[in-house]
């Protein structure tokens, strides 16, 4: 679902940016976001060091990973939790399809979870005939208008309210044209109320599991997971193994942190910390690899499993605001997606780690400082040197060595070039030329510098 | 099976051990002064929660008789506001017939001033689902429950031993249309904090 038209990331946001007032629109208000994550980040004088801390903590958690983990399943099972283990995203769909199918449901409810997008679980349970809705307002109108969410905390931040209006009066049977966010999300409050008042599981995603307790907690405003969780007879948490953090007290860093990061508030509305099954009912968590621990190999690139997953890093990031998450093509847009991606498909996603200016400012905004500049720049040099590089860029990289590395023809190549853009401008600001889409290309300089400077001895001698 | 091979490539790949950091030196620096009272007041309410400072149960009471019509399906887990149905009657009752319930009132031990939450575990909640299908959500706290952040509010949770448990912050609310901030998602259309003074 997420890459359906095999496009590239540049000819995606070609798309994209056909729209300009929209990209304005997306661009401006991303930055807002962005902004108020600025002001609730200064707010706290401690919050360098919350950062510090946070990723010291996480780093400690990837050193230690085999004992936290099977700590967590210890204590989860102890508190009557089941606990399942998943090698890929198929194992995972497979864990979750029998656990419906052994209860004959065929009807599920879906808080968020980006580690079902990244198995693309939907998809795989539709096939088997189980029904999801997914109760997060955002991946709701993303559901029905048949796309997958473009931002992992805003899912449906690419679209206008009177394209959403139009998909809930054809789903929803709201009245035409209306777009009133209030009236809108009250249609939903009425739909999704009765969804989950009649559905038998429930599924959510994790935000940390605590190893020290194997409870794991569960951060969102609108309190679907909790409404799908607590109604439901099977409660079915999907989790990545890097999730976990060793002690409860450790909550109180990641949560002061997660929300300022995200949106700027101070804290979710909801933060849910689930232990123990209630009476009659079942609690089941799937710890899923898919690829994680190979990038835990990576020695450069393995912070990237520090992430908590907040957005920080696409509001702040000029090329994602410009392009739109649908042009990242992976379940986890923006730069961090960009650095996870390729660990589980480098042909795949070799165009995502280009997809920057190396700004560095998804790394200044990091709540547990992943280099995330850094990682891009590793691998695009990985990428190139596994051969996976788009042929254009590829060609064009082989030219420019094979230039620079004679001096003769390095000085008529300058000489052409200059011809060009004297004589024949049209030659380069073409469409044929990606360097000259936006742009407008210089005047070209009448002689080189080693032309002028040649000459200037001559005159002094 | 999976189970063994995710854990082997894990020992295999895992770094160096590092130390776990000193959350004493974080914690010392978190600003703890200042009105716990008036700080969670400031940031509850532009969390959207209604927040009421009151002497008594009678001032509450009152307060909820203005703002609640007779005839609506209230729930109280707190002895003093028995008039209305009390939570602990009810609490073995299926978790889908409180969907008409138009407020809960529920106590708090732990209230956190620098973002608004109030901590319930399920011995206050009495149901799991009682704090998210209302209606409308009241909690009661008293002022010496507040803590400055959520360092010392984990530090009051401790090693305490609960099912369930929440920080709840206000009322549900979602800005995913168009970033316009509504309130009343899924859960309560309104959070009413009484803080016993």
């Amino acid at each position: 679902m997420s890459n359906v038209t095999g496009k590239s990331h540049p000819e995606l946001a070609a798309d994209f940016n056909k729209d300009e007032p929209r990209v304005d629109w997306h661009d401006e208000t991303l930055w807002w976001v962005r902004a108020k994550r600025d002001i609730a980040a200064h707010k706290l004088p401690e919050w360098e060091l919350l950062r510090e801390t946070a990723s010291q903590i996480k780093h400690n958690v990837l050193s230690n990973l085999y004992t936290y983990l099977q700590q967590f399943e210890a204590n989860a099972q102890k508190n009557g939790v089941v606990v399942h283990w998943a090698a890929d995203a198929a194992e995972h769909n497979q864990i979750v399809h029998k656990l419906l199918s052994d209860k004959g449901i065929n009807r599920m409810v879906k808080s968020k979870s980006m580690l079902t997008e990244e198995c693309h679980l939907n998809e795989y349970l539709k096939e088997h005939g189980i029904d999801v809705i997914d109760s997060d307002l955002g991946e709701r109108i993303v559901q029905l208008a048949g796309e997958p969410p473009s931002h992992i905390v805003l899912p449906c931040i690419h679209k206008k309210k009177e394209e959403i209006g139009d998909i809930f009066h054809e789903h929803l049977g709201s009245a035409k044209g209306e777009s009133d966010p209030k009236i809108l999300t009250e249609t939903a409050r009425q739909h999704l109320r009765e969804v989950f008042l009649t559905r038998r599981a429930a599924l959510t995603g994790v935000n940390f599991a605590v190893a020290e307790t194997g409870e794991f907690v569960i951060c969102t405003n609108e309190g679907n997971a909790d409404m799908g969780a607590h109604l439901a007879e099977i409660h079915i948490a999907s989790m990545g193994f890097e999730k976990i953090i060793p002690e409860r007290k450790h909550l109180g860093v990641f949560l002061r942190l997660l929300t300022r990061s995200a949106t700027g508030q101070p804290i979710t509305t909801y933060s849910s910390h689930f232990k123990k099954p209630q009476e009659g009912r079942e609690i089941h968590i799937v710890i899923v690899d898919n690829g994680r621990s190979i990038q835990l190999g990576r020695e450069d690139f393995r912070n990237s499993l520090k992430c908590i997953r907040c957005g920080a890093c696409m509001n702040t990031c000029p090329v994602y605001r410009k392009s739109g998450g649908h042009s990242y093509h992976t379940a986890i847009a923006g730069p961090i997606g960009s650095i996870l991606a390729p660990n589980l498909d480098m042909k795949k996603y070799a165009d995502l780690p280009f997809a920057s200016t190396l700004c560095g400012s998804c790394s200044n905004v990091c709540p547990v400082k992943i280099n995330i500049h850094e990682q891009l720049y590793a691998w695009r040099q990985v990428i190139v040197k596994e051969g996976y590089s788009p042929a254009s860029k590829t060609a064009a990289m082989k030219a420019m060595a094979f230039t620079l590395s004679s001096p003769v023809l390095y000085r008529s190549a300058g000489k052409m070039g200059r011809v060009v853009f004297k004589y024949a401008p049209f030659a380069v600001n073409n469409k044929l030329n990606p360097w000259y889409k936006h742009r407008e290309m210089p005047k070209a300089p009448e002689q080189s510098f080693g032309e002028w400077y040649s000459k200037r001895k001559e005159g002094q001698n | 099976m999976s189970r063994e091979k995710i854990l082997a490539a894990i020992k295999a790949n895992q770094p160096e051990k590092t130390d776990l950091p000193d959350l004493d030196i974080l914690n010392a620096l978190t600003a703890t002064e200042g009105s716990l009272v008036q700080q969670y007041t400031t940031i509850a309410s532009a969390g959207g929660s209604f927040v009421y400072e009151v002497a008594d149960f009678e001032a509450i009471k009152s307060i909820l008789q203005k703002e609640f019509k007779p005839g609506v399906k209230i729930i109280s887990g707190i002895k003093e506001l028995k008039d209305y149905t009390f939570a602990e009657d009810v609490a073995h009752e299926l978790a889908h017939s409180f969907a008409d319930v138009e407020l809960a009132i529920l106590p708090s031990y732990l209230g956190v001033a620098e973002n608004g939450a109030l901590w319930l575990t399920e011995t206050q909640m009495n149901v799991r689902v009682l704090p998210f299908i209302s209606q409308h959500l009241a909690v009661v706290i008293n002022r010496n429950d507040l803590m400055p952040t959520m360092a010392q509010a984990y530090d009051k949770i401790g090693n305490a031993d609960y099912g369930y448990g929440a920080f709840i912050s206000g009322p549900s609310k979602t800005a995913d249309i168009e970033q316009s901030l509504v309130i009343g998602a899924h859960g309560p259309r309104s959070l009413s904090v009484f803080i016993l003074t």
